[in-house]
Protein backbone atom coordinates (compact mmCIF):
# COMPACT_ATOMS: atom_id res chain seq x y z
CA UNK A 1 0.00 0.00 0.00
CA UNK A 2 1.46 3.38 -0.95
CA UNK A 3 1.73 6.29 1.43
CA UNK A 4 -0.89 8.19 -0.59
CA UNK A 5 -3.61 5.54 -0.21
CA UNK A 6 -2.73 5.16 3.44
CA UNK A 7 -3.31 8.75 4.40
CA UNK A 8 -6.83 9.02 2.97
CA UNK A 9 -9.34 7.01 4.98
CA UNK A 10 -6.62 5.26 6.89
CA UNK A 11 -6.84 5.01 10.67
CA UNK A 12 -3.05 5.06 10.84
CA UNK A 13 -0.96 3.59 13.63
CA UNK A 14 -2.92 1.56 16.15
CA UNK A 15 -1.99 -0.07 19.43
CA UNK A 16 -3.65 -3.20 20.76
CA UNK A 17 -4.84 -3.24 24.35
CA UNK A 18 -5.49 -6.02 26.84
CA UNK A 19 -8.41 -6.36 29.24
CA UNK A 20 -8.20 -8.99 31.95
CA UNK A 21 -11.28 -10.59 33.49
CA UNK A 22 -11.21 -12.47 36.77
CA UNK A 23 -14.89 -13.28 37.12
CA UNK A 24 -15.09 -16.94 36.00
CA UNK A 25 -16.80 -17.50 32.67
CA UNK A 26 -18.97 -20.59 32.46
CA UNK A 27 -18.88 -21.92 28.93
CA UNK A 28 -21.64 -23.66 27.01
CA UNK A 29 -19.74 -26.95 27.42
CA UNK A 30 -19.98 -26.61 31.19
CA UNK A 31 -16.25 -25.90 31.53
CA UNK A 32 -15.25 -22.74 33.39
CA UNK A 33 -12.57 -20.22 32.44
CA UNK A 34 -11.42 -18.92 35.84
CA UNK A 35 -9.78 -15.82 34.37
CA UNK A 36 -8.85 -14.67 30.92
CA UNK A 37 -7.52 -11.80 28.87
CA UNK A 38 -9.03 -10.33 25.71
CA UNK A 39 -6.87 -8.36 23.32
CA UNK A 40 -8.65 -5.64 21.39
CA UNK A 41 -8.13 -2.52 19.29
CA UNK A 42 -10.26 0.57 18.88
CA UNK A 43 -10.56 3.16 16.13
CA UNK A 44 -12.36 6.48 16.30
CA UNK A 45 -13.69 8.10 19.46
CA UNK A 46 -16.44 6.95 21.79
CA UNK A 47 -18.92 9.82 22.01
CA UNK A 48 -20.13 11.25 25.31
CA UNK A 49 -23.43 9.38 25.24
CA UNK A 50 -21.59 6.18 24.24
CA UNK A 51 -24.01 5.52 21.44
CA UNK A 52 -21.60 5.25 18.53
CA UNK A 53 -19.80 1.99 19.30
CA UNK A 54 -19.47 -0.66 16.60
CA UNK A 55 -18.16 -4.15 17.36
CA UNK A 56 -16.40 -6.02 14.56
CA UNK A 57 -16.30 -9.79 15.03
CA UNK A 58 -13.64 -11.83 13.30
CA UNK A 59 -13.87 -15.06 11.34
CA UNK A 60 -11.68 -18.14 11.38
CA UNK A 61 -8.13 -16.91 10.97
CA UNK A 62 -8.40 -13.17 11.66
CA UNK A 63 -7.94 -11.19 14.84
CA UNK A 64 -8.58 -7.97 16.72
CA UNK A 65 -6.36 -6.17 14.18
CA UNK A 66 -9.21 -4.97 11.97
CA UNK A 67 -7.82 -1.67 10.66
CA UNK A 68 -4.71 0.45 10.66
CA UNK A 69 -1.09 -0.64 11.05
CA UNK A 70 1.46 -1.13 13.78
CA UNK A 71 4.28 1.35 14.28
CA UNK A 72 6.84 -1.46 14.47
CA UNK A 73 5.22 -3.48 11.68
CA UNK A 74 3.83 -1.11 9.05
CA UNK A 75 3.13 -3.94 6.59
CA UNK A 76 0.68 -5.54 9.01
CA UNK A 77 -2.52 -3.81 7.85
CA UNK A 78 -5.80 -4.71 9.58
CA UNK A 79 -7.81 -7.42 7.84
CA UNK A 80 -10.87 -5.23 7.15
CA UNK A 81 -8.99 -1.99 6.57
CA UNK A 82 -10.74 -1.43 3.22
CA UNK A 83 -14.06 -1.13 5.07
CA UNK A 84 -13.13 0.72 8.23
CA UNK A 85 -11.56 4.15 8.56
CA UNK A 86 -12.25 7.86 8.27
CA UNK A 87 -14.77 8.37 5.45
CA UNK A 88 -14.96 4.64 4.77
CA UNK A 89 -18.23 2.63 4.83
CA UNK A 90 -17.76 2.04 8.56
CA UNK A 91 -16.71 5.62 9.17
CA UNK A 92 -14.40 6.09 12.15
CA UNK A 93 -15.12 9.83 12.03
CA UNK A 94 -18.62 8.89 13.24
CA UNK A 95 -18.22 5.51 14.90
CA UNK A 96 -16.04 4.10 17.66
CA UNK A 97 -15.02 0.74 16.26
CA UNK A 98 -13.79 -2.18 18.36
CA UNK A 99 -12.01 -5.28 17.11
CA UNK A 100 -11.48 -8.11 19.59
CA UNK A 101 -9.54 -11.37 19.44
CA UNK A 102 -11.88 -14.09 20.62
CA UNK A 103 -11.35 -16.32 23.62
CA UNK A 104 -9.35 -19.36 22.53
CA UNK A 105 -7.56 -17.31 19.89
CA UNK A 106 -3.87 -17.08 19.21
CA UNK A 107 -3.39 -13.34 18.72
CA UNK A 108 -3.11 -12.17 22.30
CA UNK A 109 -6.33 -13.27 23.95
CA UNK A 110 -6.25 -16.24 26.29
CA UNK A 111 -6.05 -19.41 24.25
CA UNK A 112 -4.62 -22.92 24.17
CA UNK A 113 -1.05 -21.61 23.99
CA UNK A 114 -1.54 -19.42 27.08
CA UNK A 115 -0.35 -20.50 30.50
CA UNK A 116 -2.88 -22.55 32.45
CA UNK A 117 -2.73 -21.08 36.00
CA UNK A 118 -3.58 -24.49 37.45
CA UNK A 119 -0.51 -26.18 35.99
CA UNK A 120 1.83 -23.36 35.06
CA UNK A 121 2.14 -24.91 31.60
CA UNK A 122 0.34 -24.07 28.35
CA UNK A 123 -3.32 -25.14 28.33
CA UNK A 124 -2.86 -27.26 25.21
CA UNK A 125 -5.39 -30.08 25.02
CA UNK A 126 -6.97 -28.93 28.30
CA UNK A 127 -8.20 -25.66 26.84
CA UNK A 128 -11.99 -26.04 26.68
CA UNK A 129 -14.05 -25.96 23.50
CA UNK A 130 -15.55 -22.51 23.04
CA UNK A 131 -18.70 -21.61 21.15
CA UNK A 132 -20.11 -18.56 19.39
CA UNK A 133 -22.35 -18.02 22.45
CA UNK A 134 -19.27 -18.06 24.71
CA UNK A 135 -17.48 -15.51 22.53
CA UNK A 136 -20.49 -13.23 22.54
CA UNK A 137 -20.72 -13.46 26.32
CA UNK A 138 -17.01 -12.60 26.60
CA UNK A 139 -17.48 -9.68 24.20
CA UNK A 140 -20.44 -8.51 26.29
CA UNK A 141 -18.20 -8.36 29.35
CA UNK A 142 -15.67 -6.32 27.38
CA UNK A 143 -18.48 -3.95 26.37
CA UNK A 144 -19.46 -3.62 30.04
CA UNK A 145 -15.92 -2.69 30.98
CA UNK A 146 -15.71 -0.16 28.15
CA UNK A 147 -18.98 1.38 29.36
CA UNK A 148 -20.91 0.50 26.19
CA UNK A 149 -24.50 -0.33 27.03
CA UNK A 150 -25.70 -0.67 23.47
CA UNK A 151 -23.78 -1.09 20.24
CA UNK A 152 -24.83 1.04 17.29
CA UNK A 153 -23.94 -2.04 15.26
CA UNK A 154 -22.31 -5.44 15.53
CA UNK A 155 -20.65 -6.34 12.23
CA UNK A 156 -19.18 -9.58 10.99
CA UNK A 157 -18.50 -11.73 7.94
CA UNK A 158 -18.70 -15.53 7.86
CA UNK A 159 -18.08 -16.81 11.42
CA UNK A 160 -18.04 -13.14 12.46
CA UNK A 161 -21.55 -12.79 11.06
CA UNK A 162 -22.66 -15.69 13.23
CA UNK A 163 -21.47 -13.71 16.24
CA UNK A 164 -23.44 -10.67 15.07
CA UNK A 165 -26.51 -12.89 14.73
CA UNK A 166 -25.90 -14.39 18.18
CA UNK A 167 -25.56 -10.91 19.69
CA UNK A 168 -29.03 -10.03 18.42
CA UNK A 169 -30.41 -13.17 20.10
CA UNK A 170 -28.39 -13.22 23.35
CA UNK A 171 -28.50 -9.49 24.06
CA UNK A 172 -31.33 -7.93 22.04
CA UNK A 173 -31.28 -4.76 24.13
CA UNK A 174 -27.60 -4.20 23.52
CA UNK A 175 -27.40 -4.13 19.73
CA UNK A 176 -29.24 -1.64 17.54
CA UNK A 177 -28.10 -3.11 14.23
CA UNK A 178 -26.54 -6.37 13.10
CA UNK A 179 -24.63 -6.60 9.83
CA UNK A 180 -24.64 -10.27 8.88
CA UNK A 181 -22.35 -10.81 5.88
CA UNK A 182 -21.60 -14.05 3.98
CA UNK A 183 -23.24 -16.06 6.73
CA UNK A 184 -25.14 -19.26 7.30
CA UNK A 185 -27.59 -19.91 10.15
CA UNK A 186 -25.86 -23.26 10.71
CA UNK A 187 -23.27 -25.32 8.90
CA UNK A 188 -24.33 -27.87 6.31
CA UNK A 189 -23.06 -31.46 6.42
CA UNK A 190 -20.64 -30.49 3.64
CA UNK A 191 -19.33 -27.53 5.67
CA UNK A 192 -18.77 -29.78 8.68
CA UNK A 193 -17.13 -32.37 6.45
CA UNK A 194 -14.52 -29.85 5.27
CA UNK A 195 -13.87 -28.84 8.88
CA UNK A 196 -13.44 -32.46 9.91
CA UNK A 197 -10.87 -33.11 7.18
CA UNK A 198 -8.97 -30.02 8.36
CA UNK A 199 -9.06 -31.25 11.96
CA UNK A 200 -7.94 -34.72 10.97
CA UNK A 201 -5.03 -33.23 9.06
CA UNK A 202 -3.89 -31.50 12.25
CA UNK A 203 -4.65 -34.28 14.71
CA UNK A 204 -2.94 -37.01 12.68
CA UNK A 205 0.23 -34.94 12.34
CA UNK A 206 2.88 -36.76 14.42
CA UNK A 207 3.87 -33.40 15.87
CA UNK A 208 0.37 -32.86 17.31
CA UNK A 209 1.09 -34.91 20.46
CA UNK A 210 -2.56 -35.02 21.47
CA UNK A 211 -2.65 -31.22 21.52
CA UNK A 212 0.28 -30.82 23.96
CA UNK A 213 2.88 -30.11 21.31
CA UNK A 214 4.10 -27.00 23.15
CA UNK A 215 5.84 -29.26 25.70
CA UNK A 216 7.68 -30.98 22.86
CA UNK A 217 8.71 -27.67 21.37
CA UNK A 218 7.17 -28.57 18.01
CA UNK A 219 4.15 -27.44 15.99
CA UNK A 220 1.94 -29.73 13.85
CA UNK A 221 2.94 -27.66 10.88
CA UNK A 222 2.13 -30.18 8.19
CA UNK A 223 -1.40 -30.66 9.47
CA UNK A 224 -1.99 -26.95 9.85
CA UNK A 225 -0.67 -26.39 6.36
CA UNK A 226 -3.03 -28.96 4.88
CA UNK A 227 -5.95 -27.54 6.85
CA UNK A 228 -5.23 -24.10 5.48
CA UNK A 229 -4.82 -25.32 1.91
CA UNK A 230 -8.16 -27.12 2.11
CA UNK A 231 -9.84 -24.10 3.69
CA UNK A 232 -8.48 -21.82 1.02
CA UNK A 233 -10.08 -23.87 -1.74
CA UNK A 234 -13.46 -23.35 -0.10
CA UNK A 235 -12.94 -19.59 0.22
CA UNK A 236 -12.39 -19.07 -3.51
CA UNK A 237 -14.76 -19.71 -6.38
CA UNK A 238 -13.99 -21.96 -9.33
CA UNK A 239 -14.20 -18.88 -11.54
CA UNK A 240 -11.84 -16.77 -9.46
CA UNK A 241 -9.31 -19.63 -9.35
CA UNK A 242 -9.61 -20.04 -13.11
CA UNK A 243 -9.18 -16.30 -13.55
CA UNK A 244 -6.22 -16.03 -11.19
CA UNK A 245 -4.35 -19.25 -11.98
CA UNK A 246 -6.08 -21.20 -14.72
CA UNK A 247 -3.84 -24.10 -15.67
CA UNK A 248 -0.78 -21.88 -15.74
CA UNK A 249 2.49 -23.73 -15.25
CA UNK A 250 5.29 -22.28 -13.16
CA UNK A 251 8.01 -23.23 -15.60
CA UNK A 252 5.86 -23.25 -18.71
CA UNK A 253 6.21 -27.00 -19.13
CA UNK A 254 5.32 -30.28 -17.46
CA UNK A 255 8.12 -31.76 -15.35
CA UNK A 256 6.57 -35.17 -14.75
CA UNK A 257 7.21 -34.95 -11.03
CA UNK A 258 5.53 -33.98 -7.77
CA UNK A 259 7.15 -30.64 -7.15
CA UNK A 260 5.13 -27.52 -7.82
CA UNK A 261 4.07 -27.44 -11.46
CA UNK A 262 0.76 -25.58 -11.63
CA UNK A 263 0.50 -22.04 -10.25
CA UNK A 264 -2.47 -23.03 -8.10
CA UNK A 265 -0.27 -25.59 -6.34
CA UNK A 266 2.31 -22.94 -5.66
CA UNK A 267 -0.34 -20.57 -4.31
CA UNK A 268 -1.88 -23.14 -1.96
CA UNK A 269 1.51 -24.27 -0.67
CA UNK A 270 2.53 -20.67 -0.06
CA UNK A 271 -0.70 -19.92 1.81
CA UNK A 272 -0.37 -23.11 3.84
CA UNK A 273 3.28 -22.48 4.71
CA UNK A 274 2.62 -18.89 5.73
CA UNK A 275 -0.35 -19.81 7.87
CA UNK A 276 1.46 -22.63 9.66
CA UNK A 277 4.12 -20.21 10.90
CA UNK A 278 1.76 -17.95 12.82
CA UNK A 279 -1.48 -19.76 13.61
CA UNK A 280 -1.96 -22.08 16.56
CA UNK A 281 -3.26 -25.54 15.65
CA UNK A 282 -5.29 -25.88 18.85
CA UNK A 283 -7.00 -22.57 18.10
CA UNK A 284 -7.78 -23.77 14.59
CA UNK A 285 -9.33 -26.95 15.93
CA UNK A 286 -11.49 -25.04 18.38
CA UNK A 287 -12.66 -22.41 15.92
CA UNK A 288 -13.77 -25.06 13.43
CA UNK A 289 -15.71 -26.71 16.27
CA UNK A 290 -17.35 -23.39 17.15
CA UNK A 291 -18.45 -23.17 13.51
CA UNK A 292 -19.83 -26.72 13.58
CA UNK A 293 -21.71 -26.14 16.83
CA UNK A 294 -23.34 -22.84 15.83
CA UNK A 295 -27.05 -23.51 15.36
CA UNK A 296 -29.32 -21.06 17.17
CA UNK A 297 -32.38 -22.89 15.85
CA UNK A 298 -31.40 -26.15 17.56
CA UNK A 299 -32.88 -25.10 20.90
CA UNK A 300 -36.15 -24.35 19.07
CA UNK A 301 -36.62 -27.65 17.29
CA UNK A 302 -34.88 -26.33 14.18
CA UNK A 303 -37.13 -23.26 13.96
CA UNK A 304 -34.79 -20.38 13.11
CA UNK A 305 -37.63 -17.85 13.22
CA UNK A 306 -38.35 -18.87 16.82
CA UNK A 307 -34.63 -18.49 17.63
CA UNK A 308 -34.61 -14.96 16.20
CA UNK A 309 -37.89 -13.93 17.80
CA UNK A 310 -36.22 -12.07 20.71
CA UNK A 311 -34.10 -9.92 18.39
CA UNK A 312 -34.94 -6.21 18.22
CA UNK A 313 -32.04 -5.04 16.05
CA UNK A 314 -32.29 -3.85 12.50
CA UNK A 315 -30.51 -6.27 10.18
CA UNK A 316 -28.48 -5.88 7.04
CA UNK A 317 -27.85 -9.28 5.46
CA UNK A 318 -25.44 -9.52 2.53
CA UNK A 319 -24.45 -12.56 0.46
CA UNK A 320 -22.30 -13.11 -2.61
CA UNK A 321 -23.47 -15.05 -5.65
CA UNK A 322 -20.20 -16.98 -6.15
CA UNK A 323 -19.87 -17.99 -2.47
CA UNK A 324 -20.34 -21.77 -2.46
CA UNK A 325 -19.24 -22.18 1.15
CA UNK A 326 -22.15 -20.09 2.47
CA UNK A 327 -24.16 -19.44 -0.71
CA UNK A 328 -26.97 -16.85 -0.96
CA UNK A 329 -29.57 -19.54 -0.20
CA UNK A 330 -28.12 -19.76 3.34
CA UNK A 331 -28.45 -16.00 3.84
CA UNK A 332 -31.99 -16.18 2.52
CA UNK A 333 -32.78 -18.65 5.31
CA UNK A 334 -31.76 -15.94 7.77
CA UNK A 335 -33.75 -13.29 5.89
CA UNK A 336 -36.83 -15.54 5.83
CA UNK A 337 -36.62 -16.09 9.59
CA UNK A 338 -36.33 -12.33 10.15
CA UNK A 339 -39.26 -11.61 7.81
CA UNK A 340 -41.36 -14.20 9.64
CA UNK A 341 -40.77 -12.14 12.79
CA UNK A 342 -41.50 -8.83 11.01
CA UNK A 343 -38.05 -7.67 12.06
CA UNK A 344 -36.42 -4.79 10.21
CA UNK A 345 -34.16 -6.32 7.57
CA UNK A 346 -32.58 -5.40 4.29
CA UNK A 347 -30.93 -7.99 2.10
CA UNK A 348 -28.43 -7.46 -0.71
CA UNK A 349 -27.19 -10.25 -2.95
CA UNK A 350 -23.94 -9.05 -4.49
CA UNK A 351 -22.98 -10.47 -7.86
CA UNK A 352 -19.27 -10.84 -7.11
CA UNK A 353 -16.86 -13.43 -8.53
CA UNK A 354 -14.57 -13.94 -5.53
CA UNK A 355 -16.38 -16.71 -3.69
CA UNK A 356 -16.63 -16.65 0.11
CA UNK A 357 -13.64 -14.28 0.32
CA UNK A 358 -15.73 -11.61 -1.43
CA UNK A 359 -16.69 -10.27 1.99
CA UNK A 360 -13.09 -9.12 2.42
CA UNK A 361 -12.89 -7.45 -1.00
CA UNK A 362 -13.31 -3.82 -1.91
CA UNK A 363 -16.38 -4.10 -4.16
CA UNK A 364 -18.19 -0.78 -4.76
CA UNK A 365 -21.70 -2.33 -4.74
CA UNK A 366 -21.00 -4.23 -1.53
CA UNK A 367 -19.29 -1.35 0.24
CA UNK A 368 -21.91 1.05 -1.12
CA UNK A 369 -24.73 -0.84 0.61
CA UNK A 370 -22.81 -0.92 3.90
CA UNK A 371 -22.01 2.78 3.64
CA UNK A 372 -25.69 3.61 2.95
CA UNK A 373 -26.86 1.45 5.85
CA UNK A 374 -24.29 2.74 8.33
CA UNK A 375 -25.01 6.30 7.17
CA UNK A 376 -28.59 5.97 8.43
CA UNK A 377 -27.57 4.78 11.88
CA UNK A 378 -27.94 7.68 14.29
CA UNK A 379 -25.09 8.26 16.67
CA UNK B 1 -29.18 10.77 6.63
CA UNK B 2 -32.16 10.34 4.35
CA UNK B 3 -33.11 13.25 2.15
CA UNK B 4 -36.46 14.94 2.94
CA UNK B 5 -39.44 14.04 0.78
CA UNK B 6 -40.27 16.62 -1.81
CA UNK B 7 -44.04 17.00 -1.76
CA UNK B 8 -46.53 14.21 -2.34
CA UNK B 9 -46.77 12.78 -5.82
CA UNK B 10 -50.37 12.18 -6.97
CA UNK B 11 -49.68 8.50 -7.62
CA UNK B 12 -48.27 8.09 -4.10
CA UNK B 13 -51.26 9.92 -2.60
CA UNK B 14 -53.66 7.68 -4.54
CA UNK B 15 -52.04 4.56 -3.12
CA UNK B 16 -51.72 6.05 0.36
CA UNK B 17 -55.45 6.80 0.62
CA UNK B 18 -56.13 3.04 0.43
CA UNK B 19 -53.51 2.11 3.02
CA UNK B 20 -54.86 1.95 6.56
CA UNK B 21 -52.96 3.61 9.38
CA UNK B 22 -50.19 1.36 10.69
CA UNK B 23 -50.67 -1.24 7.95
CA UNK B 24 -48.08 -3.80 6.93
CA UNK B 25 -47.14 -3.39 3.28
CA UNK B 26 -44.96 -5.18 0.78
CA UNK B 27 -43.90 -3.06 -2.19
CA UNK B 28 -42.88 -5.22 -5.15
CA UNK B 29 -40.49 -3.53 -7.54
CA UNK B 30 -39.96 -0.83 -4.94
CA UNK B 31 -37.42 1.19 -6.95
CA UNK B 32 -35.56 3.63 -4.73
CA UNK B 33 -37.98 3.06 -1.84
CA UNK B 34 -39.63 6.50 -1.89
CA UNK B 35 -43.17 5.07 -1.97
CA UNK B 36 -42.45 2.95 1.10
CA UNK B 37 -40.94 5.95 2.82
CA UNK B 38 -43.99 8.00 1.90
CA UNK B 39 -46.31 5.33 3.33
CA UNK B 40 -44.19 5.12 6.47
CA UNK B 41 -44.19 8.88 6.95
CA UNK B 42 -47.86 9.49 6.09
CA UNK B 43 -49.59 6.24 7.17
CA UNK B 44 -47.17 4.83 9.77
CA UNK B 45 -46.95 1.81 7.52
CA UNK B 46 -44.25 -0.79 8.10
CA UNK B 47 -42.94 -3.43 5.75
CA UNK B 48 -40.50 -4.16 3.00
CA UNK B 49 -39.64 -3.38 -0.56
CA UNK B 50 -38.51 -5.97 -3.03
CA UNK B 51 -36.31 -5.14 -5.99
CA UNK B 52 -33.87 -6.99 -8.21
CA UNK B 53 -31.53 -4.17 -9.22
CA UNK B 54 -28.35 -3.28 -7.32
CA UNK B 55 -28.97 0.45 -7.83
CA UNK B 56 -32.49 0.29 -6.39
CA UNK B 57 -31.42 -1.82 -3.42
CA UNK B 58 -28.66 0.68 -2.66
CA UNK B 59 -31.05 3.64 -3.04
CA UNK B 60 -33.68 1.98 -0.83
CA UNK B 61 -31.12 1.25 1.90
CA UNK B 62 -30.04 4.88 1.60
CA UNK B 63 -33.69 5.92 1.96
CA UNK B 64 -33.81 4.05 5.25
CA UNK B 65 -36.45 1.51 4.21
CA UNK B 66 -36.25 -2.27 4.41
CA UNK B 67 -35.49 -3.79 1.03
CA UNK B 68 -35.01 -7.39 -0.02
CA UNK B 69 -33.01 -8.01 -3.19
CA UNK B 70 -34.94 -10.68 -5.03
CA UNK B 71 -36.34 -11.61 -8.43
CA UNK B 72 -40.13 -11.29 -8.49
CA UNK B 73 -40.28 -13.74 -11.38
CA UNK B 74 -39.10 -16.40 -8.94
CA UNK B 75 -42.21 -15.83 -6.81
CA UNK B 76 -42.57 -14.72 -3.20
CA UNK B 77 -41.56 -17.93 -1.47
CA UNK B 78 -39.64 -15.92 1.13
CA UNK B 79 -42.91 -14.46 2.42
CA UNK B 80 -45.51 -16.28 4.47
CA UNK B 81 -49.15 -16.40 3.38
CA UNK B 82 -51.28 -13.57 4.72
CA UNK B 83 -48.30 -11.76 6.25
CA UNK B 84 -49.16 -8.32 4.80
CA UNK B 85 -52.22 -6.09 4.74
CA UNK B 86 -51.35 -4.81 1.28
CA UNK B 87 -49.02 -5.99 -1.42
CA UNK B 88 -48.28 -3.18 -3.85
CA UNK B 89 -47.23 -3.65 -7.44
CA UNK B 90 -46.67 -0.14 -8.74
CA UNK B 91 -46.12 0.17 -12.49
CA UNK B 92 -44.35 -3.17 -12.58
CA UNK B 93 -46.93 -5.70 -13.84
CA UNK B 94 -46.35 -4.75 -17.47
CA UNK B 95 -42.69 -5.76 -17.11
CA UNK B 96 -43.36 -9.19 -15.63
CA UNK B 97 -43.19 -12.46 -17.52
CA UNK B 98 -45.43 -14.53 -15.21
CA UNK B 99 -48.45 -12.24 -14.81
CA UNK B 100 -50.90 -14.80 -13.47
CA UNK B 101 -48.47 -16.40 -11.05
CA UNK B 102 -47.43 -13.03 -9.64
CA UNK B 103 -51.01 -11.83 -9.07
CA UNK B 104 -51.72 -15.14 -7.37
CA UNK B 105 -48.68 -14.68 -5.14
CA UNK B 106 -49.70 -11.11 -4.31
CA UNK B 107 -53.04 -12.26 -2.97
CA UNK B 108 -51.50 -15.22 -1.19
CA UNK B 109 -49.06 -13.03 0.73
CA UNK B 110 -51.32 -9.99 1.13
CA UNK B 111 -54.88 -9.53 2.28
CA UNK B 112 -55.35 -7.07 -0.58
CA UNK B 113 -53.34 -6.17 -3.64
CA UNK B 114 -52.76 -2.66 -4.98
CA UNK B 115 -51.82 -2.77 -8.66
CA UNK B 116 -51.01 0.25 -10.79
CA UNK B 117 -50.08 0.32 -14.47
CA UNK B 118 -49.77 2.62 -17.49
CA UNK B 119 -52.97 2.36 -19.55
CA UNK B 120 -52.12 1.30 -23.09
CA UNK B 121 -55.62 2.41 -24.15
CA UNK B 122 -54.85 6.09 -23.40
CA UNK B 123 -55.65 8.19 -26.44
CA UNK B 124 -52.15 9.61 -26.77
CA UNK B 125 -50.82 6.06 -26.86
CA UNK B 126 -53.42 5.11 -29.43
CA UNK B 127 -52.59 8.21 -31.49
CA UNK B 128 -48.93 7.27 -31.69
CA UNK B 129 -49.87 3.77 -32.81
CA UNK B 130 -52.23 5.22 -35.43
CA UNK B 131 -49.33 7.38 -36.60
CA UNK B 132 -47.41 4.16 -37.03
CA UNK B 133 -44.99 4.49 -34.09
CA UNK B 134 -44.58 2.57 -30.86
CA UNK B 135 -45.82 4.88 -28.10
CA UNK B 136 -43.39 6.82 -25.92
CA UNK B 137 -44.81 8.83 -23.03
CA UNK B 138 -44.12 9.82 -19.42
CA UNK B 139 -45.55 6.51 -18.22
CA UNK B 140 -43.94 4.57 -21.06
CA UNK B 141 -40.60 6.35 -21.44
CA UNK B 142 -38.77 3.62 -23.35
CA UNK B 143 -38.03 3.02 -27.00
CA UNK B 144 -39.30 -0.23 -28.50
CA UNK B 145 -35.78 -1.69 -28.48
CA UNK B 146 -34.87 -0.97 -24.87
CA UNK B 147 -38.19 -1.29 -23.05
CA UNK B 148 -38.50 -3.64 -20.08
CA UNK B 149 -42.27 -3.66 -20.72
CA UNK B 150 -43.26 -6.96 -22.27
CA UNK B 151 -46.96 -7.14 -21.33
CA UNK B 152 -48.62 -3.85 -22.21
CA UNK B 153 -52.37 -3.78 -21.63
CA UNK B 154 -55.37 -1.51 -21.27
CA UNK B 155 -57.81 -0.81 -18.47
CA UNK B 156 -60.40 -2.92 -20.29
CA UNK B 157 -57.89 -5.78 -20.67
CA UNK B 158 -57.13 -5.73 -16.97
CA UNK B 159 -60.76 -5.72 -15.88
CA UNK B 160 -61.52 -8.59 -18.24
CA UNK B 161 -58.55 -10.43 -16.76
CA UNK B 162 -59.82 -9.83 -13.21
CA UNK B 163 -63.30 -11.18 -14.07
CA UNK B 164 -61.78 -14.25 -15.70
CA UNK B 165 -59.49 -14.92 -12.72
CA UNK B 166 -61.93 -14.38 -9.84
CA UNK B 167 -60.21 -11.18 -8.73
CA UNK B 168 -62.56 -8.69 -7.07
CA UNK B 169 -61.96 -5.02 -7.82
CA UNK B 170 -62.50 -3.13 -4.56
CA UNK B 171 -61.47 0.30 -5.82
CA UNK B 172 -60.29 1.95 -8.98
CA UNK B 173 -58.72 5.35 -9.64
CA UNK B 174 -57.61 6.56 -13.06
CA UNK B 175 -55.34 9.59 -13.42
CA UNK B 176 -54.02 11.74 -16.21
CA UNK B 177 -51.40 14.33 -15.32
CA UNK B 178 -52.25 13.72 -11.68
CA UNK B 179 -55.95 14.55 -12.17
CA UNK B 180 -58.74 11.98 -11.74
CA UNK B 181 -60.47 10.83 -14.92
CA UNK B 182 -64.10 9.70 -14.71
CA UNK B 183 -65.32 9.90 -18.31
CA UNK B 184 -64.18 7.05 -20.60
CA UNK B 185 -61.12 6.21 -18.46
CA UNK B 186 -59.79 3.63 -20.91
CA UNK B 187 -59.48 6.43 -23.48
CA UNK B 188 -58.62 9.43 -21.32
CA UNK B 189 -56.67 7.86 -18.45
CA UNK B 190 -52.92 7.38 -18.56
CA UNK B 191 -52.35 5.68 -15.21
CA UNK B 192 -54.67 3.14 -13.55
CA UNK B 193 -54.83 2.15 -9.87
CA UNK B 194 -56.67 -0.89 -8.55
CA UNK B 195 -57.28 -2.32 -5.12
CA UNK B 196 -58.04 -6.03 -5.38
CA UNK B 197 -58.78 -9.13 -3.39
CA UNK B 198 -59.95 -12.62 -4.17
CA UNK B 199 -63.63 -12.82 -5.13
CA UNK B 200 -65.43 -14.50 -2.18
CA UNK B 201 -65.36 -18.27 -2.47
CA UNK B 202 -62.94 -18.11 -5.38
CA UNK B 203 -60.08 -20.51 -5.81
CA UNK B 204 -56.63 -19.09 -6.39
CA UNK B 205 -55.74 -18.35 -9.98
CA UNK B 206 -54.66 -21.45 -11.86
CA UNK B 207 -51.69 -20.37 -13.95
Amino acid sequence: MSAATKSRGFVGVVTPQDMTFDVPLELRSGAVMPAYTLRYETYGTLNETRTNAVLVCHALNASHHVAGMYADDPKNIGWWDNLIGPGKPVDTDRFFVIGVNNLGGCHGSTGPASRNPATGRPWGADFPLVTVEDWVEAQRRLADRLGIERFAAVVGGSLGAMQALQWSISFPDRVRNALVIAAAPRLSAQNIAFNEVARQAIMTDPDYHGGDYYAHDVVPRRGLRLARMLGHITYLSDDSMAEKFGRDLREGKLNFGFDVEFEIESYLRYQGDKFSTYFDANTYLRITKALDYFDPAMAHGGDLAAALAPATAGFLVISFTSDWRFPPSRSREIVKALLDNSHDVSYAEIDAPHGHDAFLMDDPRYHGVIAAYMGNIAT
Amino acid sequence: MSAPLTGSRPDFATIAQWVAEGARVLDLGCGDGTLLRFLRDTRNATGYGVDISDENVLASVGNGVNVIQSDLEAGLSGFESGSFDYVILSQTLQAMKHTERLLNEILRVGREGIVTFPNFGYWRVRAQLVAGRMPVSRELPYQWYDTPNIHLFTIRDFETFCRGHALRILDRVVLTDGQPVSVAPNLFGSLAFYRLDHAPGANPIQP
